[in-house]
């Protein structure tokens, strides 16, 4: 093992291989390991359409600092084997500077990977894990990287033994040798990409999903019911709430589709029970009416959509933002509803328990927009923090049964107190249909009118802090941004700030309501706007400017999926459009 | 003849039941003129509505009627399930189903005189069939009070003549609200 | 009949709301509505622990016309979102009041869903055969050679069977009712709200405004000959075989109701966090 090259404070690792080769778990286990020795960073992975074989990618960065998106490059790709390897061949760029290894009995490299200028490196994995007690070419794999980008392998044993738990004690035993006989292999490997020191610790971190993170923050937040139906990338979600529920004294109840879930939450909160419901475009194009339903009868909900690529069944298993416009425009009729998105992995405990407090706050759907890469990365995290929103629904605990309880009364910011079934002389019928202050269906246009105002002044009035958006850095460019991206803009800036441009980056998490007067204010001075996204069609630009008068000049990165913006595309698409 | 068929042939034995059961014929009664009213009051037909209105203040008036017979005793209170009528409901009661919007005092009195006939049924074969001979009185005190409502109904429908045909055409099409 | 020792604590009047029914006169929900208010009073139940939940349709307006907490929402999505309500608040009285259009064609796959799942509701179908708020369209349940504007000549096709899918699906007790036959009715609704598990209930209620034909129904409705019996097939033989108007509980069956899995002793979210820490 040498080191010519400068300790990096980012190193991106791809592990290929056939379904059941194991690099899935050769990549988890290499971001376990380095978790353990004090790196930040992430694994996503990319696999074909097959449930079981076909060919599956470990897409891992590590890092010296919290990492949320994929770099424009990969400084290592290990192959077990090169079967059907050149699907990834867009997901998996290389360059002069990366290291790719491979076994030279596995078949032949794909065009791209030899096309790339990367330095090959030969090591007959499948032979050397065959001469070990218990040895596997996976095994070796993750020791190879490890040794590759300078991690030692001293916490393997307690992270094989976490992935691996319940295969027993010698899988462990010939697993760690197997790692270390992989570590040995690049002694003699010049000139490797290692990754600089990790930080002093710095307090609990954890290794989390994004989905996981979704379904804290709701719990967190007071869910105490949800329905589920699967769908891919949302499911786990659902699977990871199921049993967490039961734990703190909640349900969730397995719905049979989409339209019956999202009807199923908004039963269980109108008995007072906070509910939500989590699912991808499809499922959410299912629950539009409902949606519209809960911002009628005015009954809290969250809806999570884990975006993927759409239209239609488009991509399951990759990222896009482009369900913004269904999710805010969506409803039939003038259904203003909260839509928010969560900025990061992290940022999903957050995100969530601040949806879950603004439903019950404001009485009515509050959609979170997490999506694919968020929801199914796994990554490493300072722990977050806990909080507590003081503020909950407002219920009619005791009602005077000389006066006719009025559960849409208007005024008073638009919101009303709720009564709860079981509450005497608080009998009232919640309606989608246009309704007097008693609930009475009407067909008046004073009443749908007071009704209408309602229900929008109370989600306008609200004040959402400073939560709305993070604003990071000054300067007259400002990079516009909102949910998953948020983290490639951020490094973007980090990158021009290094070269000397002077970026203002805004990420939105609230993207309804639009916060105008915030924003304005965080726009002043702007001579330019990038807006970013991951869109075909430039969704959240004609968002905004619905809503907003940029004072400089705008210009729109979009690109939908299912290939991440790296902050390195960002950086120049900025670099050239100054010049 | 299964046991609740019956107690259903012959469901009152004693003078607090008989009153119990008159009593609930009225009410049903009033009730069921009250949603009659209610409906054409809705519907917009107000000569109908005043009709149905007016007999359920008469059903009203003829179940306080009872109670002030039945004296300081009172009326035992039964739940709206716990009577067991011939014909599944109190015989004073009308078919909703019978009703139309379109429909005019004739018919509505046509209705009311069947009604007042079931319950003169209802109260004279009591009056024969009782066990108890102070309930068979009673039953026919009943009777003969109700034979003076079918008189008036009768008096009343003469008022009237039976509409012409097309009395239930509209000229418009139904509405289709939701 | 004994004389109670006290007087009955509820009058069907209380179940009833000031909101007057916008149902047309002679229309056979009336019925159903006093039936249901009845059938709450004999069970004194109190109003503020029932709640009625129902889609879209004449049929499905009902819960405003109760005294009792109502959803009213949208087509065909009553069950799923009354089964959200029961299993959150299981000590409440939930009912489901539905339509043949909105239980059967838009809602037809909650239904068997909701037989399957068997949560502690009350489901009562009012079938009048035909869509009467849109103006006469044909129902799943409307004879095939019914003419109508949107299906000239009928729509030839076999109707649904509600019962027997019911039955086949799982529901724990099925019954049917002729809304003429109030105080029937009333008792019938009893024993489903009584009975453990999802209870179907049809009523054959007339819609004089498009199905003219059906205020013969009251002609042709007779009680069912026999006994409720607990063995599906025997229920599902005599369900398929009988004229349609037979009437009363048909089947009671004594499957445990759904139960959500559930923590002896909750615990602070707290704990969920131990198994992310590095």
């Amino acid at each position: 093992m040498s080191a010519a090259r400068p300790p990096s404070e980012s190193l991106s690792v791809a592990l290929l291989g056939s379904g059941g080769a194991g690099v899935l778990t050769a990549g988890a286990l290499v971001t376990e390991i380095a978790a353990r020795s004090g790196w930040y960073g992430f694994i996503t992975r990319s696999v074909g359409p097959q449930i079981r074989g076909g060919e599956a990618a470990a897409l891992v960065r590590l890092a010296t600092r919290p990492v949320g998106c994929m770099d424009g490059a990969f400084d290592l790709l290990l192959a077990i084997d090169w079967n059907n390897a050149d699907r990834f061949a867009a997901e998996i760029p290389l360059t002069p500077e990366s290291i790719v290894v491979g076994d030279p009995k596995s078949g032949t490299p794909p065009d791209y990977v030899t096309q790339s200028g990367a330095r090959f490196v030969e090591i007959p994995l499948a032979e050397i894990a065959k001469g070990l007690d218990g040895g596997r070419a996976n095994m070796l794999a993750v020791g190879i990287v490890l040794g590759l980008a300078g991690i030692p392998g001293d916490r393997g044993a307690e992270a094989i033994r976490k992935q691996l738990s319940g295969k027993g004690e010698d899988i462990v035993t010939a697993g760690v040798a197997t790692l270390e006989a992989g570590i040995a292999q690049t002694e003699a490997i010049a000139d490797t990409p290692q990754l600089a020191a990790p930080p002093a610790s710095s307090g609990e971190r954890w290794l989390i999903t994004g989905n996981e993170a979704t379904g804290l923050g709701a719990v967190r937040g007071g869910i105490r019911f949800a329905a589920a139906y699967p769908i891919t990338p949302a499911t786990e979600v659902l699977e990871w709430l199921a049993p967490a529920l039961t734990t703190v004294g909640g349900t969730l109840v397995q719905a049979e589709d989409e339209l019956a879930s999202i009807n199923m939450a908004i039963g269980a909160s109108f008995g007072g029970k906070p509910a939500l419901t989590a699912t991808s475009g499809p499922g959410l194009a299912l629950m539009i009416e409902a949606l519209g339903l809960a911002t009628a009868a005015e009954v809290p909900i969250v809806v999570v959509d884990v975006m993927r690529g759409g239209p239609s069944t488009g991509i399951p298993t990759k990222s896009e933002q482009s369900d913004l416009n269904i999710a805010i425009y969506g409803c039939h009729g003038d259904a203003p509803h909260v839509v928010v998105a969560p900025l990061s992995v992290a940022d999903c405990v957050f995100t969530t328990q601040w949806a879950v407090h603004l439903a019950e706050m404001l009485q009515g759907p509050v959609l979170v927009l997490s999506d694919q890469f968020l929801g199914q990365t796994k990554a490493i995290i300072d722990r977050p923090a806990d909080l507590s929103f003081m503020t909950r629904r407002s219920v009619a605990a005791e009602i005077d049964a000389a006066k006719p309880y009025h559960r849409y009364a208007t005024g008073e910011g638009g919101i009303s107190a709720m009564a709860l079934p079981g509450t005497p002389d608080g009998q009232y019928t919640a309606d989608g249909l246009t309704h007097t202050p008693r609930g009475t269906p009407s067909s008046r246009g004073e009443d749908h009118v007071a009704q209408l105002d309602k229900r929008r002044d109370k989600i306008e009035s609200h004040d959402y802090g400073a939560h709305w958006a993070e604003i990071d850095g000054d300067g007259d460019t400002v990079i516009l941004c909102w949910g998953s991206l948020s983290s490639a803009c951020l490094e973007a800036a980090a990158k021009l700030r290094a070269e000397g441009v002077a970026v203002r980056t805004i990420a939105l998490r609230l993207l309804a309501p639009l916060n105008t007067a915030r924003l304005g204010e965080a726009l002043a001075g702007a001579r330019r706007v990038l807006i970013v996204e991951q869109t075909h069609s430039g969704q959240f630009r004609r968002h905004l400017q619905g809503h907003v008068a940029f004072p400089g000049e705008v210009d729109v990165l979009a690109r939908p999926g299912p290939l991440p913006i790296t902050p390195g595309e960002i950086a120049d698409y900025v670099q050239k459009w100054r010049s | 003849m299964t046991e609740e068929t019956k107690a259903a042939k012959n469901p009152v034995e004693d003078m607090a039941t008989m009153l119990a059961y008159a009593h609930r014929i009225e009410v049903e009664a009033a009730e069921r003129y009250a949603i009659l009213a209610d409906q054409m009051e809705i519907a917009n037909n107000t000569e109908l509505a005043a009709l149905f209105r007016k007999m359920e203040k008469v059903e009203g008036k003829h179940a306080d009627h009872i109670i002030e017979k039945a004296g300081p005793e009172g009326i035992p209170q039964f739940g709206p399930l716990d009577y067991r009528w011939e014909e599944g409901e109190g015989p004073e009661t009308l078919d909703l189903t019978d009703i139309h919007y379109k429909m005019t005092a004739w018919h509505a009195l046509q209705l009311a005189l069947a009604a007042e006939k079931r319950a003169y049924t209802f109260f004279a074969r009591l009056a024969k069939e009782a066990y108890d001979k102070d309930v068979q009185a009673l039953a026919r005190e009943f009777a003969e009070e109700e034979e003076e409502h079918i008189e008036f109904v009768m008096k009343e429908i003469k008022k009237y003549s039976a509409p012409e045909a097309g009395w239930d055409e509209d000229l418009d099409p139904p509405n289709h609200p939701d | 009949m004994s004389v109670t020792a006290e007087a009955p604590k509820r009058k069907a009047s209380d179940y009833i709301s000031d909101v007057k029914p916008v149902w047309c006169p002679g229309c056979g929900d009336y019925h159903v509505l006093l039936s249901l208010s009845r059938a709450l009073a004999q069970m004194e139940l109190e109003p503020e622990n029932i709640a009625v939940v129902s889609g879209i349709g004449c049929s499905s307006r009902i819960p405003a016309y109760t005294n009792c907490y109502g959803f009213h929402g949208v087509h065909g999505r009553a069950l799923p979102l009354a089964a959200g309500l029961k299993v959150a608040r299981p000590e409440l009285t939930v009912l489901v009041m539905s339509g043949d259009g909105d239980g059967f064609s838009i809602g037809g796959n909650h239904f068997l869903h909701a037989c399957r799942r068997n949560v502690d509701l009350t489901y009562v179908v009012m079938d009048n055969r035909v869509y009467g708020l849109t103006k006469g369209q044909p129902s799943p349940t409307t004879e095939p050679d019914w003419d109508s504007a949107l299906s000239p000549g009928g729509t030839g096709l076999r109707p649904f069977h509600p019962l027997v899918i019911a039955l086949a699906s799982g529901a724990n007790f099925v019954a049917r009712c002729f809304s003429g036959d109030v105080n029937g009715t009333a008792r019938v609704l009893i024993e489903a709200i009584r009975h453990p598990g999802f209870s179907f209930v049809e009523i054959l209620s007339p819609c004089v405004t498009f199905r003219p034909d059906e205020k013969q129904w009251k002609t042709l409705v007779h009680p069912a000959p026999v006994d409720p019996t607990d063995d599906p097939a025997r229920a599902a033989r005599r369900i398929m075989t009988d004229d349609g108007f037979n009437t009363g509980i048909l089947y009671r069956g004594n499957r445990s109701p759904y139960r959500a899995p559930a923590a002896s002793e909750p615990q602070d979210p707290g704990v969920l966090e131990r198994k992310f820490v590095i």
